[in-house]
């Protein structure tokens, strides 16, 4: 296949940014959408030019690092994946790709298309956690958990924290993040205790970093790679509202 | 309590979601209230002197109003709020919408405008020439019908096919306004899971439906009793 790609460089965090034009050729269909990127940065190289600089890690859809919007959608032109999921079939040959960094005033970008998504580990700190004294490990049978809430707090848990949701979100909002972490735990009676001191928390948190209000638009559910669902979302509103009043 | 309610994202949804709901209840008996000019126009004047001048009318307005306003005001706050988090000016050179995303749920604020202006007209229209003439202490508006005699007001307007038009084209903003507000503000207040989403989609779909059509065929009826037609004497006013 040979393609065109449009890609947004930006030296660092204060400069401007603008779009790049590239020509990628002979990539095979079965490359990955990330090897395409490493196939390019490797020719840039050669020809003595700094590489395009875009996160990845594990390559298997399971450490939420790769982002990237591709074509008009977070994680590209595809359903349930990962960009590091994504493949080349998705394309056509000669087709012009538009690539472009996550864009949210809470993600800022760091390099090209890099973007800085620790303020999801500063909503964790507030609040993602259960407050356990460490003693020994108890029977696994000893806290009976009913098989629909064990499942349904394991749905949230897949969320693998990537940000599709606040990039593909109009308002840049992280709900669906924040619901799913306090959703998984809410459903278990070890985070059950802790239930509205952390949606508090997390709330604010969220609010203090920038990020947007929801309006049930469902666009992050569409997006997300893990196919968390809004009704988590119903879930930590009623948690906050009912934390807030009850205040 | 109290400052949750303005300073939280989920607070002031709270308050968008309680004042559209509020909305929606006035919407609904005012659609009921409309209908009964297709049935009676006497009966339809009965009703507007008794939502004139009095207390409880003018405090029902006061109510409305403050409703209209908060709802309006919180979607300026949170619409800013919104635009400023995705990166304000900083924004995707491409977006494409998602299959499953509706029209209605991306467009609230723009359709909400679409309201706002139409509502202006519609306060011109009807209540200044209505519960303000009486206000005012006048006993005729400037068509020279009495202030309670709501009936031959509908008549006046809806004779021309141009306000005909604009009062639709306004339903049908409400209409995609609420497809998307009614499920909304459901799950705006935690009430919703995955079993009740489409279930809730359902009914707001019919609710609008059933609401705009209400409005609409009032419009419409007055509109071709204006051009002579009798409906084989079913609508014999
Ligand atoms: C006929 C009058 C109106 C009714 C019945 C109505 C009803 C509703 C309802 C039920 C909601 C859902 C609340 C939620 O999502 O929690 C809503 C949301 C909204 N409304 Fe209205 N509304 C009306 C007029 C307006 C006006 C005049 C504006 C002004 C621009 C407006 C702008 C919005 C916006 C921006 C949202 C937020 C959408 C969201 O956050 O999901 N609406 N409305
Ligand atoms: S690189 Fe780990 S999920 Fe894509």
């Amino acid at each position: 296949m040979n393609l065109t790609l449009k890609i947004w460089r930006q030296k660092d965090a204060k400069s401007k940014g603008g779009f790049e034009t590239f020509k990628v050729e002979d990539v095979s269909p079965d490359t990955s959408f990330l090897e395409m990127l490493d196939i390019l940065n490797n020719d840039l190289i050669h020809e003595g030019k700094e590489p395009i600089v875009f996160d990845h890690d594990c390559r298997e859809g399971i450490c939420g690092m790769c982002s990237l919007h591709i074509n008009g959608f977070a994680h590209g032109p595809d359903t349930e994946i990962t960009t590091c999921q994504l493949h080349m079939r998705k394309f056509k040959d000669g087709d012009t790709i538009t690539i472009e960094p996550w864009r949210s005033s809470a993600f800022p970008v760091i390099k090209d298309l890099a973007v800085d998504r620790s303020a999801f580990d500063k909503i964790l700190q507030a609040g993602g956690f259960v407050s356990v004294n460490t003693g020994g490990v108890p029977d696994a049978n000893s806290i009976p958990i009913p098989k629909k809430d064990a499942d349904e707090s394991m749905d949230a848990a897949a969320c693998i924290g990537c940000g599709a949701c606040v990039a593909t979100c109009k308002n840049g909002s992280a709900m669906l993040f924040v619901a799913a972490r306090v959703s998984s735990l809410a459903k278990l009676p070890q985070g059950k205790v802790e239930g509205a001191r952390r949606a508090k928390a997390m709330v604010a948190k969220m609010d203090e970093l920038g990020f947007g209000s929801c309006t049930n638009t469902q666009a992050c559910e569409s997006q997300c790679p893990k196919l968390i669902s809004i009704s988590h979302i119903a879930r930590l509103n009623r948690e906050f509202l009912k934390a807030k009043f009850r205040d | 309590m109290g400052n949750f309610l303005t300073s939280s994202s989920i607070g002031k949804k709270f308050v968008m979601s309680i004042s559209g709901c509020f909305l929606l209840l006035f919407l609904i008996f005012h659609m009921v209230m409309n209908a009964t000019a297709v049935i009676s126009p006497e009966a339809y004047n009965v009703i507007c002197a008794f939502l004139g001048a009095n207390w409880y009318a003018v405090a029902g307005t006061a109510v409305l109003a403050l409703g209209v306003l908060v709802h309006f005001l919180y979607a300026l706050i949170l619409t800013f709020q919104n635009w400023k988090a995705r990166g304000g000016v900083k924004r995707y050179a491409v977006t494409k919408k998602e299959d499953s995303v509706s029209w209605s749920s991306k467009n609230m604020f723009v359709l909400g405008c679409i309201i706002v202006v139409g509502l202006i007209v519609h306060l011109y229209n009807f209540w200044y020439n209505m519960m303000f003439v009486e206000l005012v202490g006048q006993h005729q508006n400037a068509m020279g019908f009495a202030p309670t005699d709501g009936a031959s007001l509908i008549m006046y307007h809806f004779a021309s096919i141009v306000w005909v038009i604009v009062y639709l084209v306004w339903f049908v903003a409400i209409w995609f306004h609420l497809t998307h507000g009614m499920w909304s503000m459901m799950q705006t207040v935690g009430w919703n899971n995955k079993i009740w989403l489409k279930r809730l989609k359902v009914i707001a779909n019919v609710l609008s439906t059933l609401i705009m059509l209400g409005f609409a065929v009032t419009v419409i009826v007055y509109y071709l009793k204006s051009v002579g037609f009798d409906f084989f004497g079913l609508i014999s006013w």
